[in-house]
């Protein structure tokens, strides 16, 4: 298949199922335009790697979910209240200590210990819930197969569309690749 | 002609970016250091004298365990002494690391790019020197975990009225949540240096510390939003960390201790101190490492102008302890303000005036501002001026208390000044190793400086 300038990699693995194929690009204008032609085009499964956050770039490869907020909500929610009934039930129920004739329940002294909790719970949740929902740490992806994909962490701009989405066909979905223009095509082995 | 006439708006700050750089030289010039730069004479030479000084720390500290804090200077009334002036010293220190990525990021203060990663391992290890203290200063360090709730056969629970324990937790908290704030700013970074490195250890000591990171568009977005977050959880904190550190004076009722200003004084202390010590580190490690064209002179310049607006806070925190002094009409508190200008530590106090307020006041001029070796200088005088105050307030508000039967002095023994020095010392350890094997500049966060990172709407548009 000739595809003009557009030089194409095969896969160094061979026989192997595809993951889908990859697109690289020069500039992070050039990724996002692609990103929404080839949303557009129907194809729904598909990621865009770039060394540095995009704006716009997850809305185009159709990404809305972000649920990131939540689990940190739910997280300092959490810590708030373990924090305040722990002290709570050790100040008033458990070790009731009499000190300087406070009331055993003064919950002003008991604000700075939920304070920090919340914060705690809710800032290691926001760290692990990113990590978690991002399925991470993942020690194996198919996409480190593609050599130039080592470039994603430093100045290069990477496009895949999902051998899993339904629209998905290895020529028709290599030739939309192309008329993107690209700088180079690889299919990406699984 | 001339009502249509645009007149070209020159920005003449100097960039927070030297012109000409792109993605590849960035990636390339950041994380050379780490991967390509051989190791120079002078890097060992300099870990030889930190390393000493850090063992220095593990034998003053060994010798205590001996001993018993009876090796110290400490006495009856004096018994906080050294141990909490360096604790409340370090961790003030580490404020401004935590104020540089939290604060500056949501005020959108993209200066903050080119300083954040070293300034907030500096508040990492700021705060593992600033432990430390409280820990070996409870005499017994080996039973520090009394300190936290857990169900125990002592049937025993901590006494959540007292700021000690809140100290306790604000401090812990505030480690944890620089520990990770400052690793998941490494991800990205370390997926570059995975990518990057040819031998084949560091490709896999890196790519296990990178877990994995590929750079995809859902993976940035919700990372983006869980910095984000996490800038905005930091934020509250750091201001509520030395809160609760002075909440550990002003909840007593010693003369000098017991005062409302505290919390918002001691906060700027501590961004103060921070700031001074981010010059210090910064300007030579931007000479040594060639860093210029990233740590610009707009990075030092905003840093001294920080510095200064801090200072005057602190100024007028001594001036109002100065007006309440007299105003309160009590007899303590006027007579600490004599005691402090007249007695026994008169020296320690006219020094502290001086390296926290009057010398300063010359960065209101630029050419200190931009002068490398005058800003280090300056920086290095609020350092020492920002230890001294908290030695003032520990030490003079006890050796003078209430009743004169209990009036004593403080003399620091030599083992004072050996942990004091070996904690700079084991600071200084941990910088020297994290400048060689991480990224010490946010190479993605200064990626998005370029203009070539920022996409135009019109694209967007276009489909």
């Amino acid at each position: 298949m000739n595809l003009g300038d557009v030089s194409i990699y095969e896969s160094p693995i061979p026989d192997s199922p595809s993951y889908g194929l990859m697109a690289e690009f020069d500039s992070a204008q050039e990724l996002v335009a692609a990103a929404h032609k080839t949303h557009d085009a129907g194809y729904k499964k598909m990621d865009a790697y770039s060394p540095f956050p995009i704006e716009g770039l997850a809305e185009a490869i159709g990404f809305e979910k972000n649920r990131v907020a939540l689990v940190v909500l739910i997280g300092g929610l959490v810590g708030m209240i373990s924090a305040y009934s722990l002290q709570y039930w050790v100040a008033t129920i458990t070790y009731p200590t009499n000190i300087g004739g406070r009331p055993y329940h003064s919950w002003p002294s008991f604000i700075i210990v939920t304070f920090e909790l919340t914060i705690l719970f809710a800032g290691l949740s926001s760290v692990i819930g990113m990590l978690a929902l991002n399925g991470l740490p993942m020690p194996y992806h198919p996409v480190f197969n593609v050599a130039e994909f080592a470039k994603a962490s430093e100045n290069k701009f990477f496009l895949v569309v999902f051998s899993s989405d339904p629209n998905y066909d290895a020529a028709r979905t290599r030739l939309f690749l192309s008329g993107l223009a690209p700088r180079m095509i690889a299919e990406v082995p699984s | 002609m001339a009502a249509n006439a645009q007149i070209p708006v020159e920005d003449r700050r100097v960039p927070v970016i030297a012109p000409g750089h792109t993605f590849s030289t960035i990636t390339e010039k950041i994380s050379n250091i780490v991967l390509k730069r051989p190791i120079s004479l002078g890097w060992i030479f300099g870990f030889l004298i930190v390393f000493g000084m850090m063992n220095m720390l593990m034998a003053a500290l060994g010798y205590l365990f001996i001993k018993g804090t009876g090796i110290w200077g400490i006495n009856i009334p004096i018994g906080w002494g050294f141990a909490i002036v360096n604790f409340v010293w370090w961790i003030g220190i580490g404020h401004a690391g935590t104020l540089i990525s939290a604060i500056l990021a949501l005020l959108r203060q993209t200066w903050r790019n080119s300083i954040n990663r070293f300034a907030e391992a500096m508040t990492l290890f700021a705060v593992a020197c600033a432990g430390i203290f409280p820990l070996v200063h409870t005499g017994r360090p080996w039973l520090a975990y009394w300190l936290f709730p857990y169900p125990n056969t002592m049937n025993y629970w901590p006494n959540f009225r007292s700021p000690l324990v809140w100290d306790v937790f604000a401090v812990s908290t505030y480690l944890t949540i620089s520990l990770v704030f400052w690793f998941i700013g490494l991800i990205p970074d370390l997926a570059t240096l995975r990518d990057r490195a040819e031998n084949p250890w560091l490709q896999r000591i890196y790519g296990l510390l990178a877990m994995g990171w590929r750079g995809s568009a859902r993976h940035w977005h919700r990372y983006e939003t869980a910095y984000l977050l996490l800038a905005g959880l930091a934020t509250p904190l750091v201001l509520s960390v030395h809160t609760v550190v002075s909440f550990d004076f002003a909840v007593g009722i010693v003369p000098g201790w017991h005062t409302t200003i505290f919390p918002p004084y001691f906060v700027a202390g501590a961004i103060y101190s921070g700031f001074a010590m981010v010059l210090c580190l910064a300007i030579p490690i931007r000479a040594i490492y060639g860093l210029k064209d990233f740590i610009t002179e707009r990075h030092l310049e905003n840093a001294a102008k920080v510095m200064l607006a801090t200072g005057l806070i602190v100024a007028y925190g001594y001036f109002m302890e100065a007006f309440m002094g007299w105003y309160s009409g009590s007899q303590y508190d006027s007579f600490l303000l004599w005691n402090r200008l007249h007695g026994p530590y008169r020296l320690w106090y006219a020094a502290l005036l001086a390296c926290n307020i009057f010398v300063p006041q010359v960065l209101w001029l630029k050419k200190f501002r931009v002068s490398t070796g005058w800003l280090w200088l300056i920086s290095f005088v609020v350092l020492v001026g920002m230890w001294l105050e908290r030695f003032i307030i520990v030490i003079v508000s006890l050796t003078r208390d209430f009743v004169t039967s209990s009036w004593g002095m403080y003399y620091p023994t030599r083992w004072d000044w050996m942990t004091f020095a070996g904690t700079i010392g084991m600071f200084l350890t941990f910088m020297w190793l994290f400048v060689r094997v991480l990224p010490m500049i946010s190479i993605f966060e200064l990626r998005t400086l370029l203009p070539e990172a920022h996409v135009h709407e019109s694209a967007e548009v276009k489909r």
